[in-house]
């Protein structure tokens, strides 16, 4: 044993250039650009309203709602403050049912481990369901570096990748592209397609679904990720809609599984309440199509030949933050992506990450840190918020999002010793206290918006806002209302601020009280 | 000795549990659990689910099992269906097409070429409308019901319980399950709803009332 008592060690993040846990670019430049894309804004206005309104529609059916979320949100804390025990007892069932596990220390070591599962088997191919882990650590990116194909099965993540291009948001990572294009991309990247398809859905789908199922049938290995493995049991879960999940946990003789560490769950029994919050916080659905559960390897049905895949890659460092652990209590619902309004006008690529909105601002910079550059992008994540508490409010499993936004941005701020951002941020932290002061400031920063000029940018503020704004223009992106530029991290930039004068002149008060 | 990854990642946690402990938390179960239904409300609540998620509904008696199931594949245009070995072969006395009994060696792959497959269940969840299947003899492996285009599926009104907690009490953990709750389905484009990508895209459940 090599393990010695001692000072327990920070963990490491993350390390720095691997993955897909970075943008090359800093969050407000990123969105400033993608605000501009009407199109992206339409579909996601529309996606997020419509799944916003299903999931009320679901969520209100349940008398014991907040019973099952106070019930998700206490087995991921248990989950979390007994992780050792619980993921050995997980590769101890798994491994008893015929299983294999591998524990892989970050992005590159999981890539490895699949690598070389996959040569082993001879394939050249592999079928992929979607998996946000396997998207982390750049495992599709690894495969093709050294030879092997790998096939996305989900639709929406198929259209992505025959585009090249990146996801945009958890649950319908294509809903950037409409039918037009999705219809050329068929045309331009699948081999043997149907010229005079047309660019209606179901056409569009059992293009995708003809294309495919030759894949299925004739594919050896499949790497999946998982929603859910049962420490208790070995069980592993994988939730889904189209069957292409199925597919590729059924047919092929190699399942390679892919899971990170915090997706333990103790007990079978926690399922009852997990299938609940699930589905319904994620696609405003009682329950989504199929979900699929195995237990190691089942003679006679399914892969013989299981392997899983167990993933720290910054976790451990994220679970040594005592406020920032709470993001690895996420199930991936994308609930807070569709309430949150800065999402909905930015879109998932503004935040550089696999993981976007306002669980990615929080889990991105745990997992793979702000501060290992001078000029890292995800030091930017925080503050991509205007902190209106609509994400923790839907969270399935009551992740409090604000206040960790609000931490990371203090964390920041300390480590690169801004003074002019730790000053804003103080006061933010301020204000937010004495909400009476957080709404005079919100309407001091409305006058903002009357002051953009024509050439788009706001030079000259109101007071109190007027000092800063004398100091740098801020731009405001056309045809936006209020609302939509107060989100921005423009926005937000602003009414910290706005805080800090406020929080100046709470001072003051005080100083009079006296 | 070099350390493992496992030992390191091990290490790592116990390292930041200690960094940042959290205080034990029990877990509050207050969610409705054990309910509850008379027949007729439990039917009536699991054929709206299904309905709604675009499902086929047959409700049936014991006695008339192997006529709707006939007449469900002669409506779909079924020739050639496949079998679970364990289906009770009753059921089939009044299909004149071809039916094939499927076994571990068939190469999965080859299920493609059958029109349908008639399935029973384990356990179904009328809250939500979903059938569990949990790999017994009367229900085959998991490709079975998957690769054919049509699933005709024999649901039990004695193994329909009310919600989510109640069903997962009765599954065996062990065995390979999957959870259906209507025909495959996307809306990866524009958020437009297609029902049927790669499972079977017609999902017709057969209720026996009485058994
Ligand atoms: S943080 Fe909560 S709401 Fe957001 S994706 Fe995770 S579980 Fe869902």
């Amino acid at each position: 044993m090599s393990t010695f008592l001692g000072m327990p060690a920070t963990p490491p993040r993350s390390p720095y250039g691997t993955g897909n846990l970075r943008g090359d670019r800093k969050f407000p430049k990123a969105a400033h650009d993608e605000l501009r894309n009407e199109q992206l804004r339409r579909n996601l206005g529309k996606a997020t309203r419509t799944i916003r309104t299903k999931r009320l529609g679901v969520t209100g059916e349940l008398p014991d709602w907040e019973q099952l979320r106070d019930a998700g949100s206490a087995i991921k804390t248990d989950t979390m403050n007994r992780l050792p025990e619980l993921l050995e007892q997980l590769e101890q069932k798994v491994t008893e049912h015929g299983g294999t596990v591998h524990w892989a220390r970050d992005g590159a070591e999981a890539n490895e481990i699949v690598a070389r599962l996959v040569r082993a088997t001879g394939s050249s191919d592999v079928i992929k369901v979607k998996s946000m882990a396997t998207q982390e650590i750049g495992l599709n990116e690894h495969l093709e570096s050294i030879g092997i194909t790998p096939y996305e099965t989900d639709l929406a993540e198929l259209i992505v990748q025959l585009a090249d291009d990146k996801p945009s948001h958890i649950l319908v990572p294509a809903i950037h592209r409409n039918r037009d294009e999705i219809r050329q991309i068929f045309l331009d990247e699948i081999p043997g397609v149907d010229p005079d398809l047309d660019n209606v859905p179901a056409h569009l789908a059992a293009a995708a679904r003809a294309y495919l199922r030759e894949k299925f049938m004739t594919t050896k290995v499949a790497v999946s990720g998982a929603n859910f493995g049962i420490a208790e049991t070995g069980t592993l879960s994988v939730v889904e809609s189209e069957g292409n999940g199925r597919m590729c946990l059924t047919l092929p003789d190699t399942l390679i599984t892919v899971m990170g560490i915090e997706k333990v769950l103790p007990r079978y029994q926690d399922l009852e309440v997990f299938l609940q919050l699930l589905p319904r916080s994620s696609t405003g659905e009682r329950m989504n199509p199929y979900t699929s559960m195995w237990t190691g390897v089942t003679p006679g049905d399914g892969p013989q030949d299981f392997h899983l895949v167990l993933l720290d890659n910054g976790r451990t460092a994220a679970l040594a933050d005592t406020i920032g652990r709470e993001a690895l209590n996420c199930i991936r619902c994308s609930a807070c992506l569709n309430v949150c309004p800065v999402y909905e006008r930015t879109g998932g690529h503004a935040y550089g990450s696999t993981y976007p909105g306002p669980i990615g601002a929080v889990l991105t910079p745990q997992l793979a840190g702000m501060d290992a550059a001078e000029d890292d992008p995800n030091s930017s994540l925080p503050y991509a918020s205007s902190l209106c508490g609509a994400c923790f409010d839907a969270c399935p499993v009551k992740i409090d999002i604000p206040s960790m936004l609000v931490e990371l941005r203090h964390q920041h701020t300390e480590q690169s010793g801004t003074t002019a951002e730790k000053l804003a941020m103080k006061a933010a932290a301020g204000v937010m206290k004495r909400p009476k002061l957080f709404a005079a400031a919100q309407k001091a920063a409305a006058l903002g918006r009357i002051a953009g000029g024509r050439d788009g940018t706001i030079s000259h503020l109101p007071a109190p806002l007027s000092g800063w704004s004398d100091s740098r223009d801020t731009p405001a992106p056309p045809k936006q209302t209020f609302r939509s530029w107060l989100a921005s991290a423009e926005g937000a930039a602003t009414m910290s601020a706005a805080a800090e004068e406020g929080a100046r002149h709470t001072a003051d008060d005080h100083e009079e009280d006296r | 000795m070099t350390t493992t990854a496992r030992d390191t990642v091990l290490g790592r946690i116990r390292d930041a549990l200690a960094l940042a402990p959290v205080p034990d938390t029990s877990v509050p179960r207050d969610y409705r659990t054990g309910r509850t239904l008379p027949d007729e409300e439990r039917l009536a609540l699991l054929t709206h689910r299904l309905v709604d998620y675009k499902a086929k509904v047959y409700p049936c008696t014991r006695e008339r099992t192997a006529e709707v199931i006939a007449d469900v594949l002669r409506e779909r245009g079924a020739r050639r269906i496949g079998v679970p070995a364990g289906l009770d072969e009753q059921w089939l006395t009044a299909y004149d097409g071809e039916v094939r009994q499927d076994s571990a060696d068939i190469p999965a792959p080859s299920l493609d070429a059958l029109d349908g497959v008639v399935t029973a269940s384990a356990v179904s969840c009328a809250e939500t409308g979903t059938i569990f299947l949990d790999g017994s003899a009367d229900q085959g492996r998991r490709a079975l019901s998957l690769v054919p285009d049509l699933h005709v599926c024999v649901v039990d009104l004695s193994s329909v319980v009310v919600g989510v907690p109640e069903a997962v009490a009765r599954l065996v953990p062990e065995r390979p399950t999957t959870l259906i709750s209507g025909p495959s389905a996307t809306s990866d484009i524009e958020l437009e709803r297609v029902e049927g990508v790669h499972g079977p895209r017609t999902l017709a459940v057969v209720i026996r009332t009485d058994a």
